[in-house]
């Protein structure tokens, strides 16, 4: 049963990902003031990418072709581990938050390589680049994390939900600078506006792009999917974290209507948040970036003082 | 014609526009007399008279104190050489080289004599411009060796060189730029163009003089009042035509729009390359609601072929008068609504300031010029200094900034944007009546004219020779691009590679102008 669901809701991630890309790209055009595209486009632009031979570098080594699979796998265990719908399901053990962000460095550890493996200019500016950003929002995640943690004494995922979604309802502090925290780095870890521009052409400005700019057809459909699946379960597990209720409890399947009703909502929610956010931004000057991610890691751990101070 | 303290042999002919020949060995002498009274040097360029009995020749015009000067010298046949200016106008190498390429003409003893415009498509010691120049030799390296171009190299611990296009991940113009980089620091940045060189100059000789203002408007579709002016002032002025008042006046109309249409396109895509995707937006509509008007009001959204020699094609009537009023008013509300919003949106202004700066002296110095040149203190207007009809009655106020940097050409546009609003509805209110077009007056001999207006990027020059039978022997069409691409290098040095994008389009320079 439990196998099944676990199953269910890893399919379900993979499956509606393209979608809150969809609904992000549609939010974003009304509020620049252009007519959308319909919400479906992403799975169109997969279906056409699949549809298509691949072309690849001379020089391109396994690790490149390789690479998209792995990144791929990547994100759909990330979003198998993170509380969807039902929490504390069979995969949830299988990682806490720590090995999470282990989780999501591997990818991107393969990305880079990938991208400095055919060995173009803009391949490894783009993996450079992608690496300042992250080496600087991974601490400040783990310490949005360890807040969460503090405050549930474990660092697994359901025991987190558990506590902040079933157990006697608390208002903690600690958690407003971690959420903020955590939006930050949700924004610079997609490569969205502030921090990177995902619908920029101009490759000299590039962050996430410039790495893939050498994928094309097959490898660049499964990169696109997992950037959709990494937004997803970057959304998911802000929803964890910090909107828990309504993430049906271990073993109520009679939950599970109403768990999926409230996490589209809340994705919903937090996507038209995500696109008026961008909307309303500039792109900041590359070397800017680390400011915003120290503001980040600052937020966070003073989440964590708080904590201390407020909450024990 | 007074430069300095010499009197020099230049004639007036046309309104701020001097004509002379010198002797080879006092070009030098004029160029030393221009820049001492902080003068500079527009154009540079060459042709081949030994059709008409002599050598080559070696054109250049001046901007001086007193107007344009356009000073000749003859050269010999079979050693074409005259003396390097680029050492006193920086802005002349490329000039220089482009007319060794094209013409054989060589600058002696200029520090930079590699190739400019001859990328692969002819072979050393083919010059196409040269009138006994047929048909391309065919040449081995042509299509299989790749143009070896030889950058100049910066070495040294951790630099490294990053090659850009010619072909671009957006949809625009080809042009090669090879950054020496530490990290994301530039250190260098150096051009190469020449990927759009069509032959236009080529493509004049015999044509006849309708047609060839039509070229020359193509020269940069963005440009097209301004060369199509330029290049009807010039063949009016070679055969001595007269133009009706009412013509001029809805030239300058055109130009102005003309104007307005690119700066609300740039201001638009600086928003854009900064990621602010809503001012992007917002300034293209106004532009499109514009390039529609002019569809509906004179039959091209870029005005092409509006201009026509001896008048104008288009006519302007009172309800269209009305149309283009309310529209002009709309827009300037619309504008400064926006640019509210720039002002006061922090992450744009971060980007803006302090970005890609040319400080005013260098810019000097290097001859900066136009919209950009206005940015760094370049305060040269040819439509405020040297007026021609009907700016002589317009009094155009010319906008200036100091600080030299993106913000300062983005807020010249602003300026400019309102100030070319404004022009527009004075030239509609004081409009006068008449015909719109006169027939040119037959030529008879060979004769010349040049045509100097401010385009929207900067002072466009068309020099014309009219041969005896009236078709056209020799045109040049000068884009200000020529002096401005070097000081997007210079713009560029100690600023971080991800900057690029954004100063580029704060200078919008053509690719297709100078390539030619």
């Amino acid at each position: 049963m439990s196998v099944s669901l676990q199953l269910a809701q890893t399919l379900l991630a993979i499956l509606l990902a393209p979608l809150l890309m969809g609904w992000v790209n549609q939010c974003r055009a009304w509020l620049q003031g252009r007519s959308a595209p319909p919400i479906t486009q992403p799975y169109r632009t997969l279906r056409k990418l699949f549809h298509k031979d691949a072309v690849i570098a001379h020089n391109a080594s396994p690790l490149f072709r390789f690479a998209p699979y792995m990144i791929f796998a990547c994100m759909a265990l990330a979003a198998g581990i993170v509380p969807t719908i039902a929490n504390d399901l069979p995969f949830s053990p299988a990682a806490d938050v720590i090995a999470l962000v282990g989780v999501f460095a591997l990818a991107r550890v393969f990305l880079a390589l990938a991208a400095m493996d055919i060995g173009t200019s803009f391949g490894s500016l783009g993996a450079r680049r992608e690496m300042l950003v992250s080496f600087l929002a991974e601490p400040a995640l783990l310490m949005v994390f360890f807040t969460a943690s503090l405050i549930s004494q474990s660092t697994e995922l359901p025991h987190i939900v558990e506590t902040l979604a079933h157990k006697d309802f608390a208002i903690y502090p600690s958690l407003a600078f971690a959420a903020v925290a955590f939006w930050m780095i949700t924004v610079a870890e997609n490569a969205r506006i502030p921090v990177d521009n995902p619908t920029t052409h101009l490759e000299l400005t590039m962050i996430h792009e410039a790495m893939i700019l050498e994928y094309s057809a097959r490898h660049l459909a499964l990169i696109e999917w997992a950037v959709a699946l990494k937004l997803f379960t970057y959304s998911t597990l802000g929803i964890a974290l910090f909107l828990p209720w309504g993430i049906a409890p271990h073993g109520d399947v009679a939950a599970l209507p109403l768990a999926l009703a409230a996490m589209v909502a809340k994705l919903a929610l937090g996507g038209a948040l995500l696109s008026f956010m961008e909307a309303i931004s500039a792109k900041v000057r590359l070397f800017r970036a680390p400011e915003f991610l120290g503001t980040a890691f600052m937020l966070a751990v003073l989440g964590m003082l708080i904590h201390f101070l407020l909450e024990v | 014609m007074r430069i300095g303290e010499h009197d020099w042999n230049l004639d007036p002919i046309g309104r701020h526009i001097w004509r002379g020949q010198l002797e080879v060995g006092q070009l030098l002498a004029l160029a030393r007399e221009v820049k001492e009274e902080g003068g500079q040097l527009v154009a540079l360029w060459g042709a081949d008279d030994r059709r008409l009995g002599g050598g080559f020749s070696i054109h250049a015009a001046f901007l001086t104190s007193s107007g344009l000067a356009w000073a000749t010298s003859a050269l010999s046949a079979d050693a074409p050489v005259y003396p390097d200016l680029a050492h006193i106008f920086p802005q002349a190498d490329r000039m220089q080289r482009a007319t060794f390429d094209l013409l054989g003409i060589r600058a002696e003893s200029a520090v930079d004599d590699r190739k400019w415009l001859r990328h692969n498509a002819w072979a050393e010691g083919d010059f196409p411009l040269r009138k006994d120049f047929t048909r391309l030799t065919p040449h081995a390296s042509r299509l299989t060796e790749v143009d070896a171009y030889p950058f100049i190299r910066v070495q040294g611990d951790g630099v490294h060189e990053i090659p850009v296009g010619p072909i671009h991940a957006g949809t625009i113009e080809p042009g090669h730029f090879r950054f020496s980089v530490i990290g994301d620091r530039v250190l260098r940045l150096e051009e190469r163009f020449g990927y759009t060189h069509k032959g236009i100059e080529k493509r004049f000789e015999g044509m006849d003089i309708a047609t060839g203002a039509k070229l020359a408007g193509r020269v940069s579709g963005d440009s097209h009042s301004a060369f199509a002016w330029s290049c009807c002032m010039a063949v009016e002025m070679a055969t001595a035509s007269e133009v009706p008042e009412r013509a001029l006046w809805l030239r300058a109309l055109f130009l102005e729009i003309e104007r307005v249409a690119n700066h609300l396109g740039d201001l638009g895509y600086l928003g854009n390359d900064v990621a602010l995707t809503f001012g992007f937006m917002q300034f293209w509509r106004l532009k499109e609601d514009w390039l529609r008007m002019s569809a509906k009001l004179f039959g091209h959204r870029y005005l092409f072929d509006c201009i026509v020699p001896g008048g104008v094609a288009a006519d302007i009537d009172n309800a269209g008068m009305i149309e283009l009023g309310g529209i002009c008013a709309r827009i300037e509300a619309e504008v400064q609504e926006l640019k509210a919003i720039y002002d006061e949106h922090a992450t744009l202004q971060d980007r803006f300031a302090n970005t890609g700066i040319c400080k005013p002296d260098l810019a000097a110095r290097l001859g900066f010029t136009g919209l950009a040149g206005r940015a760094s203190a370049q305060a040269w207007d040819a439509r405020a200094q040297f007026p021609q009809a009907p700016y002589d009655q317009l009094d155009v106020n010319m906008a200036t900034q100091r600080r030299g940097d993106v913000l300062a050409r983005a807020e010249v546009r602003f300026a400019e944007v309102h100030e070319s609003l404004r022009l527009i509805r004075e030239i509609l209110k004081r409009l006068p009546t008449g015909e719109i077009r006169a027939p040119l007056k037959p030529v008879q001999a060979m004769c010349e004219g040049l045509g100097w207006v401010e385009g929207w990027r900067g002072g466009v020059l068309v020099a014309v020779r009219i041969d005896a039978s009236g078709k056209l022997d020799r045109v040049h069409p000068h884009d200000p691009s020529w002096q401005n691409w070097p000081l997007l290098e210079i713009g560029m040095l100690g600023n971080i590679v991800p900057d690029f994008p954004l100063i580029n389009k704060s200078f919008n320079l053509s690719y297709s102008g100078p390539d030619l």
